[in-house]
Parts: structure tokens; C-alpha cells; sequence
């Protein structure tokens, strides 16, 4: 190889160096956003689609039942919350206020539990909750795709469910999202 | 014997202890169904694995279905209308998942590609072999240098 050769190949790939860089560079970016997203976050199918049926007992009237039929035509939150859950207690002091602004019935599928538990629950933490239904086996949580409590639906007038949160609702949410999208849905026939 | 019948019945015993003995076969189909559904509370595991609540309530639920007579294409997608995709251990092939399908092996080729590339390319630029002067000299200087050798 000549001298005048190798000054035009290095020339050509003057910039050469800088490629394991630059890749390098793509790589940290690519896993710097991987280590933000949620992995619990699973967009939800159930989204967009009328939400499952069913009919339970009442939690606080084992006699009376309920049905997410009863809500037709009317803008409402479906919201899973159990006693053992710890971070429900968390999200709670939410969910009490935002029921007190009357924007919309918050409606409480009481996951897994006992009883006494939920009721002895509410009766300490305030129940945000028009009613709660008793999902003592879990199986309607299964139908709603529920996996980590506390989890909550918005559904519209239709019974479409259009907004899914897994895990706590905070005030932020609330404001930002939810209450933006209520009053769309209200507008809605 | 007797720790081969154990290792066999554990699995079993493992989950639930009202449907044991009932239907080996059965429980077989569970478990098969069970090893493709992921665990959602714990990511990395299969409900077939995992001891969840969340998970022993899914299996008990394949295992309702099997028995009603549901397939496993019927039960898988039960599963995915409920909870996405993600509940597949091996998710489909769509647009959105060409990449997961298809990075790895595209990724190889073009490490091989580069490799044959580099490999080729030096042995084409390879220097001259030396001239009957240069290899004198060679000589000369590694001969010089042995004698210092420890």
C-alpha cells in the first residue's frame, strides 16, 4: 500500500472513530427509555369495548344486587379496590374527594375480600363509593382484566369502557385526564 | 420408586388441593395451557409456575374451562380479550412485533456480514511479503534480540 493510499482511505473515514460512539450513544438511548416505561403499565384490550357484564352482591346488602346494566346512560367510574390492598389506602383520599365533587358516580368492586373487612374498611378510610359490589372469588376481576388493585375504569353512556388506570389514581390524573374526559363523554348521547 | 412417585405427584400438589388426584389428564392440559399465559402480577413467570394469587385463579379457570369442554386456542384467546397480548409467553407475529421477532436474527446477519466484510477486506490489503534485503534484516534484528531473551 502506497502513502498517498492510505492518506485518501483515511480521509474517506475520517469520521470513522466516531461510529462505535454514535452507536453507543443509540444504545444508551434506547435502554434510557426502556428503564422509564412501566413494564406494569399492559395497554389494556379492553379498552373501546363495552365492558363486561355481570351481577353481583351488593357489599354492604348481601340481599341486593347489582349489574353493570343499572349504570346505562350515565357516565360512571368502576373502581377495584380490596382491604388488603396498601396502596388503595393510598388512592383513597382521591377517590373520597372526587366523589364529594358529584362529577360522577364512583361505583366499587370490592375484589377478594371478606365481608367485614370491606365494610369495616370503609366505615374507617369514608366510602367514596355510591356502592360497592362483592367479588368475593375474583371472577369479574378476571373479566375485567385485573391484575393489580387497585385498577379503575371510566365507562360511557353506552357501557363502553373508555379509559383504564392500573394502579393508583392520583390528583394529577384526575385533573388531567379523567375530568377532561368525563365531561367529553357527558356531551355524548 | 417412592421419590419417583413424589417428584410425579408434586406438580400437582403444588397449586391447589381440591382437584388433585381427580384427572391426571386433565391437569396435564392445565398445566400445558398454563406454561404459554404469563403471570401478570409476576412478569417473568408463568402462571403454571408462578404461586400468585392472581395465577392460581387463572389456572383454576383454564382447568373450569377444559372441563366445560373450551379449547386451548378457545382458552388462550379468552385470555387475550381479557388481559392483551402481553399474557402470551409467545406473542404473535403482527406489525408491532416484527421487530421482536425478526431483530435478533437480523442483528446476527449483520454482525456476519460486517465480519466477513472486515475479514475480507484485510486480507485483500494485506502488505507485500518482504524483499530478500527486508528479510536480512529481519533475521538480523531477531537474532540480535534472542541473545538478550531471559
Amino acid at each position: 500500500m502506497t502513502v498517498e493510499n492510505a492518506t485518501a482511505e483515511s480521509g474517506k473515514s475520517k469520521w470513522r472513530f466516531l461510529l462505535p460512539l454514535a452507536a453507543f450513544l443509540a444504545l444508551a438511548v434506547l435502554l434510557g427509555v426502556g428503564l422509564g416505561l412501566n413494564p406494569r403499565e399492559v395497554p389494556s384490550p379492553l379498552v373501546g369495548k363495552p365492558a363486561p357484564h355481570f351481577e353481583l352482591p351488593q357489599l354492604h346488602r348481601a340481599d341486593a344486587r347489582f349489574s353493570q346494566t343499572d349504570m346505562r346512560g350515565k357516565v360512571w367510574m368502576l373502581n377495584v379496590w380490596a382491604s388488603w390492598c396498601a396502596s388503595c389506602r393510598d388512592e383513597h383520599p382521591v377517590l373520597v374527594q372526587l366523589a364529594k365533587s358529584g362529577v360522577m358516580p364512583i361505583i366499587g368492586l370490592n375484589y377478594k375480600d371478606k365481608r367485614e373487612d370491606g365494610i369495616a374498611w370503609l366505615a374507617r378510610f369514608g366510602d367514596p363509593y355510591a356502592l360497592s359490589a362483592f367479588d368475593e372469588k375474583g371472577k369479574v376481576g378476571i373479566d375485567y382484566g385485573v391484575y393489580g388493585v387497585p385498577e379503575t375504569y371510566v365507562i360511557d353512556k353506552a357501557g363502553v369502557i373508555r379509559y383504564k388506570r392500573i394502579g393508583i389514581v392520583t390528583p394529577q390524573i384526575v385533573s388531567q385526564t379523567i375530568l377532561p374526559l368525563v365531561s367529553e363523554l357527558n356531551r355524548e348521547k | 420408586m417412592a421419590l419417583l412417585l413424589l417428584v410425579v405427584a408434586l406438580p400437582a400438589h403444588a397449586g391447589e388441593a381440591a382437584s388433585t388426584a381427580a384427572d391426571v389428564a386433565l391437569e396435564k392440559r392445565v398445566m400445558a395451557i398454563s406454561e404459554e399465559l404469563r403471570c401478570l402480577v409476576c412478569q417473568n413467570q408463568t402462571i403454571a409456575d408462578s404461586h400468585a394469587p392472581l395465577a392460581i385463579d387463572l389456572r383454576n379457570e383454564v382447568r373450569e374451562k377444559l372441563a366445560a369442554g373450551m379449547g386451548e386456542r378457545d382458552i388462550l384467546d379468552f385470555m387475550v380479550a381479557r388481559y392483551g397480548d402481553f399474557v402470551l409467553y409467545r406473542p404473535p407475529v403482527k406489525i408491532t412485533t416484527l421487530l421482536l421477532w425478526f431483530g435478533p436474527p437480523l442483528l446476527l446477519l449483520a454482525g456476519l456480514w460486517l465480519f466477513a466484510r472486515t475479514v475480507l477486506r484485510r486480507r485483500a490489503s494485506a502488505p507485500a511479503p518482504l524483499s530478500a534485503v527486508e528479510q536480512a534484516r529481519a533475521r538480523a534484528l531477531l537474532d540480535s534480540e534472542n541473545g538478550d531473551r531471559p
